[in-house]
């Protein structure tokens, strides 16, 4: 164990949503809930990108005042990189839900195994 | 033969079929097809009484399937707890949080601040960056959401009264108009919905001085645009807004966004003279291409967000005319 566990608070708490979200993408059956675990592993690594570009105490990377000493900014590429993620993040989940009513229309259950068994119900009647 | 037979099982598995290996011979034809699978699985049992059969037949009993997610459950859990683990231990390693020395730091974001101003003509050092900088990047995340449009567009289609009488999602359009639409909803969204779609547009023009953006701008647009279908009925936007004119709107404005940027190429793309002036810093019509590329985002962004809302609400747009 590294000495900075505790000093990296927000990571720490990122990596915790991370887990959290994975967990539920495991454990939950329904298919809604695991679009949500989808979605806080997102958010998880957003916390994460956002608290490397941090430096203690300085401001937000808009120029003010006519300061442009690069000591007066935080750091500006991970809010890019946390841009590019939300966007593919909203993109997947619109995707993973249109998916997901189809799937409803046609086996009338969320639950995955139940939509597994009824599928191979299916095929071995067909 | 054991070996064929492995392999074989491994081929069926490949091509995506059930594992159960085919029986050469149907022993007797004559039994009763109440469920298959247990009849398949007699059938295995009678030409091949291994151990792996007697387990896969203990796997479809139901106490097998019990079993079977208790196990799954317990791995899982246990696999997400060494995940999280890990990653808590290499959180740990990591250099200290918000310290000014850390390796991302580096000479990068340096030159982006330093020399942002003067180069892309932004304020907002982060618009400069994603819009001038890394604009074909960003170029990339509206042909993103652009194609999770269609995507969904494709998924939850409704084509409407047109001849075919095709619904894609019958069900979905069951459900009846409101009669009574919600009072308070109404009276709300008549007073916020201008204010949001103003503010919206503000975010967007504001990208390059201030906080905000194409993205986020576009975000808020999306949000009235959805406020306002929800309290007047989707009826009444569609009477300027179906799915043809928002894909055409988004189409023109990926265009635009991809034939400003090729001029930008076009004429060096490393910041040569692009005849294209910066402006003073500071005032609205600054930072070059900024500012248009910002508007080409933000409408891309609005269409996408209203497009997701108006298909997961009524199963499509109808596609007008």
């Amino acid at each position: 164990m590294g000495p900075n566990l505790l000093a990296n608070y927000y990571e720490t708490a990122a990596m915790l949503i991370f887990g959290i979200g994975f967990t539920a993408l495991f454990l939950s059956r329904n298919m809604i809930k695991k679009v949500i675990g989808f979605n806080l592993m997102d958010t998880g690594m957003f916390l994460f990108l956002a608290a490397k570009g941090y430096v203690e105490g300085r401001s937000a990377p808009i120029l003010t005042d006519g300061v442009r000493s690069a000591t007066a900014y935080i750091n500006p590429v991970p809010a890019g990189l946390v841009l590019t993620g939300i966007v593919v993040s909203v993109s997947v989940t619109a995707f993973l839900l249109a998916l997901t009513v189809r799937l409803y229309l046609k086996y009338r259950t969320l639950n995955l195994d139940e939509m597994l068994q009824r599928s191979r119900r299916n095929e071995a009647e067909s | 033969m054991a070996s064929y037979r492995l392999f074989r099982r491994f081929a069926n598995w490949v091509e995506g079929e059930e594992v159960y290996p085919i029986p050469e011979i149907e022993k007797n034809g004559s039994s009763v097809r109440e469920h298959p699978i247990t009849e398949d699985m007699a059938r295995v049992r009678s030409s091949d009484e291994g151990v792996g059969t007697l387990l896969r037949r203990w796997m479809d009993s139901p106490q097998g399937v019990a079993a079977f997610r208790r196990v799954y459950t317990v791995t899982a859990a246990l696999l997400c707890a060494a995940i999280v683990t890990l990653l808590l231990v290499t959180v740990s390693y990591l250099p200290r949080f918000g310290a000014p020395d850390n390796p991302a730091n580096n000479e990068v974001p340096r030159r982006y601040i330093e020399q942002g101003l003067s180069e892309t003509g932004a304020i907002n050092v982060v618009a400069g960056m994603i819009l001038d900088y890394r604009a074909f990047d960003t170029l990339g995340e509206s042909n993103v959401l652009f194609a999770a449009t269609v995507a969904v567009l494709i998924l939850l289609r409704d084509d409407g009264e047109g001849k075919k009488k095709k619904r894609a999602i019958p069900e979905l359009k069951q459900e009846p108009e409101r009669e009574r639409p919600d009072p308070i909803l109404r009276a709300s969204a008549a007073v916020v919905g201008p204010f949001a779609l103003l503010y919206g547009v503000y975010v967007i023009l504001n990208g390059h001085l201030s906080a905000g953006g194409g993205f986020s701008g576009g975000a808020i647009l999306g949000a009235a645009l959805m406020l306002l279908s929800a309290a007047f009925g989707q009826e009444k936007l569609e009477r300027v807004f179906t799915a043809r004119r928002c894909k055409a709107l988004t189409f023109l404005a990926l265009m635009c966004y991809a034939l400003l940027k090729s001029w930008s190429f076009y004429t060096g793309a490393n910041h040569l003279p692009s005849g294209i002036p910066l402006g003073t810093p500071g005032s609205i019509l600054s930072g070059g291409l900024i500012l248009p590329l910002n508007i080409c985002v933000g409408l891309v962004v609005g269409c996408t967000m209203y497009s997701f809302y108006a298909c997961f609400r009524s199963g499509g747009m109808r596609d007008g005319t």
